[in-house]
């Protein structure tokens, strides 16, 4: 299967090819990535894409998964309505 | 032991943008570090706005022929990418009497100097951004060429073009200190070298004042926290960033579709952090549904942080020094320096090659301060 089909952020729609051609650029870590092509900034926060590209940034530069970063993890956990969490803080006050 | 020209710490839009301009004049041996990954700093945190609406005659200069030079930067850099510019305006809405008379002086000041900003009654705002509250505003300023841009697809394009002329980078690599001798710089030691340099720009961003004091110049500048949430996307809504300075948001749907707003916090102390935190979030879900109630149908799905790096009158220190022969700094923009990017390249450029500047550079000076009266402060900030 060409690397062009393969979906490797389902979020954002970026192919292991995108993936692979900024790394052949030169950028060699995930928040590179994140920020060029918005891998890990979708609903899911990474959590689909976030292996799947420590793992091809494992094998591209030869280094031990174990040792490749993966994004920060950041607030929200999932999705929250702006106007509930707007409501919420009406029924503490 | 690395010979090198000219070293410039940080490597965020400043730093980009200065590399470039001086290469791009000829000036080789350009060295570029940086702490972190390409764009960890203020400038991969920052909101994505580019505006031209200032209350100080220096920032709209600034942000004027900045904004000159976005129009035509995917040219002049010949990236391939697309740098997401969209210009549909900035749309500043006036909450008080007192604030419509100041934005009258704004616009007046941005007209004479070729911006084309214009005051809007209540109504008028509502036909640009029908989903605003017509009870959160009394009136409103509008200049259409404001708009977005990508922070990262903008640096990138300026990275690769100075690249390309030569300009070396290296990441993950962070000063530790500069050594000066009789009023010049001998060396500067890094985690991974040591530079043979005389020239150094400090384009440090957040940590501006520690790098000029590792070198003894003083620069009167810190960090501040500022923090941005971003929602999912949906289909387009809304053409303009929304701003107000009195209820302390902006906020606008990006190309890709999410809207991004962001506020500062008023009791915001001095540091470098620049972790989330949820009193932000529910501030700014309080601010947003106040003045624009349907943005709280959408869900929010990230939140950061980043830093401002203040200044005393909120402009920029675009200067060399009496300090230290060969030290300049672009730094304190307040928030901005993503949006005067080009300017600082330039005018650093041409201060460091001794060419005539394309603006006056005593406002910008950090010589400023030693007789200041916080007389022009910038207000438009948030």
């Amino acid at each position: 299967m060409s690397k062009k089909d393969i979906i490797i952020c389902r979020c954002e729609d970026i192919t292991l090819q995108q993936i692979h051609d900024l790394m052949d650029q030169g950028y060699t870590t995930f928040e590179d990535l994140k920020r060029l092509l918005r891998v890990g900034m979708g609903s899911c926060q990474g959590n689909t894409c976030g292996h799947l590209i420590q793992r091809e940034i494992s094998k591209h530069f030869n280094i031990p998964i174990e040792e490749v970063e993966i994004h920060k993890v950041r607030p929200v956990t999932t999705g929250v309505l702006i106007k509930k969490i707007a409501e919420d803080l009406d029924d503490e006050s | 032991m690395m010979k090198a020209n000219i070293l410039i710490i940080g490597a965020g839009i400043s730093g980009v943008s200065v590399a470039y301009n001086l290469a791009k004049k000829g000036v080789q041996g350009i060295y570029v570090i940086d702490k972190g990954y390409f764009t960890n700093g203020s400038t991969g945190r920052c909101g994505a706005g580019v505006r031209q609406q200032w209350a100080t005659e220096n920032n709209c200069i600034l942000a004027k022929k900045s904004m000159e030079f976005f129009e035509k930067a995917k040219e002049i850099l010949d990236y391939d990418d697309d740098l997401e510019l969209k210009q549909e305006g900035y749309l500043i809405l006036a909450t008080s009497k007192k604030e419509h008379n100041e934005f009258t002086k704004n616009v007046k000041l941005q007209n004479k100097l070729g911006i084309p900003s214009h005051q809007l009654t209540k109504s008028e705002a509502l036909k640009i951004v029908p989903h605003l509250n017509p009870d959160a505003f009394i009136s409103a300023t509008y200049c259409p060429s404001d708009g977005h841009l990508n922070p990262f697809k903008m640096s990138e394009a300026y990275y690769l073009a100075a690249r390309k002329l030569g300009v070396t980078f290296s990441f993950f690599e962070e000063a530790l200190s500069i050594e000066t001798k009789d009023k010049k710089i001998v060396q500067v030691r890094t985690n991974k070298n040591v530079y043979q340099v005389t020239k150094v720009i400090n384009v440090a961003g957040g940590y501006a004042q520690e790098i000029g004091a590792m070198a003894g110049v003083e620069i009167p500048v810190y960090s501040e926290k500022h923090e941005i949430l971003a929602t999912e996307p949906i289909e387009k809504i809304q053409g303009p960033m929304v701003m107000s300075f009195s209820k302390n948001i902006y906020c606008q749907q990006v190309p890709q579709g999410a809207f991004l707003m962001g506020r500062g916090n008023p009791d915001a102390v001095k540091s470098h952090d620049m972790e989330s935190s949820w009193q932000f979030l529910d501030e700014m879900a309080k601010t947003v549904t106040d003045i624009m109630p349907l943005i709280g149908n959408l869900h929010v799905i990230r939140q950061w942080g980043g830093s401002y790096n203040m200044s005393p009158d909120r402009q920029p220190i675009i200067s060399d020094t009496d300090q230290l022969d060969g030290f300049y700094m672009g730094c304190g923009f307040s928030g901005h320096g993503f949006m005067f990017a080009p300017m600082t390249g330039l005018l650093l450029s041409e201060m460091i090659l001794g060419e005539e500047s394309t603006v006056d550079l005593s406002t910008l000076s950090l010589d400023r301060f030693k007789d200041f009266s916080y007389k022009k402060i910038e207000k438009s900030v948030v």
